[in-house]
């Protein structure tokens, strides 16, 4: 069996050495409650203050403004789940996109069926939405705006900034789902007028079973976790100390090689490019060309069965998805292929996502490029 | 350093990190990913909840992994009150649960769910008269906590799951959390309750990683919803290296619970009969026969916080009764709903065992404890 070639980083990602050198450390040392009163207490309360602060400055926030959850999406559905029902006596409509990760959308699915109305916003060919569409879909009781940062399946950023700048004088609060987009991007809260943002550690070389919510001062989110007060009473739950310690560690490397790795990944974008023409396979490129996360690198080729492709793929060691992970197991149509290009489109069958990360080299990559590139010519000729 | 504050939370076990790091290295993939390395993390994921299965007495696919024994407690609560509320809307619990079952349920009352809150007397203990007395037709869900956190009341779990079953279709819910590795597990035998909580870090497992555990096949509607992992029941990436040092935890408590039960009662016994010798000054809220980890006890008129603090210049580590509530100055609802004698409110102290503690820490800890109290009350014959 040929050596594997790991490009799912976008559905998980190995935890950084340092990262869990740090963790490990973390659940020797400061394994304490870090509600409880004494010094073994405050040891851990004090190195879940500095981790706090710490991921707060990444994004410009303060660190009374993260609050700490179980992942991705535990912080989505808090947002959404804590907006509309701390605001629902303000209004009950909602918009997002239909391309959000399930983690969104169904939890807008559930509210809808509570009495919320939900504004899915269609997308364009390369996965955007503008921020006139968000204008027009504004109503006096728009109490929520759900937005994605990044696309985990093909990458397009939107344009948050625009959207923040129509947002930003009415009463709706706006949440985006960063969790493909920290570490990068840059994302500056203040600066793109952003209330609700969430992160994930595992997607960034952390541990998985930790995240954030960042709430921004002010902001009226309630508590998805109910029980004691930690957290300042809007999460409960023990405070998984070393997991946040290890978080904070791991935003520490991705920020400070961040420029690095998006010309590094780009660089794989390239690679595979060049691969896929010297071997003078059928593919076009999914997403969109500039506004796209770096790791993200959504493909088509023309002929292929996904299902087939993807066995192929994995007996060859080359391991991609065919969108999400999430969407636990299946091989269903991705629905944000489907909000790009329709129902029936071809691009449904015969799309793959690679995503880069830690680890992979120029030699790697373009050794998966061109055990891609020999499986499309065997499955298209 | 002694540390005797299990209850709020305990030091991994080595063999639990060493399973955790090791599978972090070399499962690192996504469960739900189908290639070969999301395939061998999830084989793995599997394996896991087979053995929880088994050390739970019950299937795999009962087993829903969680971030820990909030989340199992709220899950428990709002996912059962929302797939059963068709049938009606009350709910039983104690006065003296969790609040992360308090909170949920008061969630639920303005909601328009109606909640009873059964008694305790001073031991801790409900009536089972009570339970009876209190439950309807449209009783949906009873929670009761199996040990109680602050004090070691071991409710009649069996007894009430007899009562439950016989007179309604409500789901029994335990929160387990407090008696997983120190009582026998619920599920064993053919009565008891229908789901049960359990959180890692209070087993020397890790922090952030928990279950719900069904007898039989989850009846309950998504806490958190998403991509659709555990069985639809809970979304979110399931983290397998927790999943993993989780089922290692469970199985090192378990296996090794006579050996550390033992001490646990000796050491419970010895501490019982070393604060009778304080007579008045000193009142016992546990009862017992109560869980043999917990011990808690107050000082005639003085607060909590100062014999921490003394007794933690003196290497020694105790709590007040929670570290959920500690920051909290007023008097914590369990000690309210014991109603003992107001001279002992303020002061007590909750003293909980884990595997790492010896001989020689209960010995010292009655050491200092005696020294304390010589200077914080005077002469005291003992």
């Amino acid at each position: 069996m040929k050596n594997t070639i790991y490009l799912d980083h976008a559905a998980t990602s190995p935890v950084a050495p340092e990262v869990i050198e740090v963790m490990a450390r973390a659940m020797a040392e400061e394994s304490g409650n870090a509600s409880s009163i004494h010094t073994v207490g405050r040891r851990a309360r004090k190195a879940l203050d500095e981790a706090r602060t710490s991921l707060a400055q990444k994004i410009n926030a303060k660190s009374s403004e993260i609050i700490f959850t179980s992942g991705g999406t535990e912080a989505d559905n808090m947002a959404i789940f804590g907006t509309a029902y701390a605001r629902q006596h303000e209004g009950k409509h909602i918009i997002t996109t239909q391309i959000e990760h399930h983690a969104v959308l169904h939890a807008c699915e559930k509210l809808e069926k509570e009495g919320f109305t939900v504004t899915y916003l269609p997308v364009d060919r390369t996965g955007r939405v503008s921020a006139d569409q968000v204008k027009a879909a504004l109503r006096e009781d728009t109490i929520l705006v759900t937005i994605m940062y990044g696309n985990n399946e093909i990458g397009t950023i939107q344009p948050i900034a625009e959207i923040g700048e129509v947002l930003k004088n009415h009463i709706t609060t706006f949440h985006t789902d960063a969790v493909q987009a920290f570490g990068l991007e840059k994302i500056d809260v203040e600066a793109l007028h952003i209330d609700l943002l969430s992160v994930s550690a595992h997607k960034i070389n952390g541990p998985k079973g930790i995240g954030f919510l960042y709430a921004k001062t002010g902001v009226k989110v309630s508590s998805l976790l109910h029980g004691g007060s930690q957290e300042k009473k809007r999460r409960a739950g023990t405070e998984n100390v070393p997991a946040v310690v290890a978080f904070s560690k791991a935003a520490d490397l991705v920020e400070e090689e961040l420029q690095l790795r998006k010309e590094k990944y780009n660089n794989f974008k390239n690679i595979l490019i060049e691969q896929f023409r010297v071997a003078n396979i059928d593919f076009h490129i999914n997403g969109h060309q500039t506004d796209v996360l770096a790791h993200v690198f959504n493909v088509t080729f023309p002929g292929t069965d996904v299902e087939s492709f993807l066995i192929n793929l994995d007996m060859a060691g080359v391991l991609v998805s065919s969108g999400s992970a999430c969407t636990a197991g299946s091989i269903d149509p991705s629905h944000v292929l489907v909000a790009m290009f329709g129902q029936d489109a071809p691009e449904l069958r015969s799309s793959i996502r690679f995503s880069f990360g830690l680890g992979l080299t120029d030699e790697l990559v373009r050794e998966a490029g061109k055990r891609t590139a020999e499986i499309v010519k065997r499955l298209t000729s | 350093m002694i540390y005797l504050d299990n209850s709020a939370t305990t030091k991994p076990h080595e063999d639990v990190l060493k399973t955790f790091l090791a599978v972090n290295e070399q499962y690192f993939a996504n469960p739900a990913s189908i290639h070969r390395a999301g395939v061998e993390s999830n084989a793995l994921l599997t394996k896991a909840r087979e053995q929880l299965a088994n050390i739970l007495h019950t299937e795999e696919k009962n087993i829903l992994f969680t971030s820990g024994g909030t989340e199992s407690n709220n899950a428990a609560i709002f996912g059962l009150a929302k797939s059963s509320n068709f049938r009606g809307k009350h709910i039983i619990t104690t006065e003296i649960e969790h609040p992360s079952i308090l909170e949920a349920v008061k969630r639920l009352e303005e909601e328009g769910y109606e909640i009873d809150y059964l008694k305790v007397n001073k031991y801790g203990i409900i009536s089972l008269e009570e339970l009876k007395q209190k439950l309807r037709k449209d009783t949906i869900i009873v929670s009761i906590m199996h040990v109680n956190n602050e004090m070691g009341a071991i409710q009649p779990i069996k007894e009430a799951a007899q009562i439950i079953h016989k007179q309604c279709q409500a789901m029994f819910h335990v929160d387990a959390i407090q008696s997983f590795g120190k009582l026998p597990v619920l599920f064993e035998g053919d009565e008891g309750p229908d789901v049960i909580s359990v959180s890692g870090h209070k087993i020397h497992g890790l922090k952030g990683s928990g279950l719900l555990a069904f007898r039989k096949k989850p009846q309950l509607k998504a806490f958190i919803v998403g991509g659709g992992q555990e069985f639809g029941l809970r979304s979110g990436t399931v983290p397998v290296p927790q999943a993993a040092a989780l089922a290692k935890a469970a199985r090192l408590a378990v296996e090794n619970m006579p050996v550390h039960v033992q001490n646990y009662k000796k050491w419970s016994a010895e501490l019982h009969h070393f604060f009778e010798q304080f007579d008045q000054e000193v009142y016992i809220l546990s009862p017992k026969d109560g869980a043999p980890h917990i011990l808690s006890f107050s000082v005639k008129g003085l607060k909590g916080e100062i014999l921490i603090n003394a007794l933690q210049k003196r290497d020694i580590i105790v709590s007040t009764s929670s570290a959920c509530s500690s920051k909290q100055t007023k008097t914590s609802h369990v000690v309210e709903a014991l109603n003992i004698d107001s001279r002992y409110k303020n002061g007590v102290l909750r003293l909980s065992f884990g595997t790492n503690n010896t001989d020689e820490d209960i010995a010292a800890f009655k050491k200092q404890f005696s020294v304390v109290m010589k200077e914080l009350k005077g002469e005291i014959t003992q």
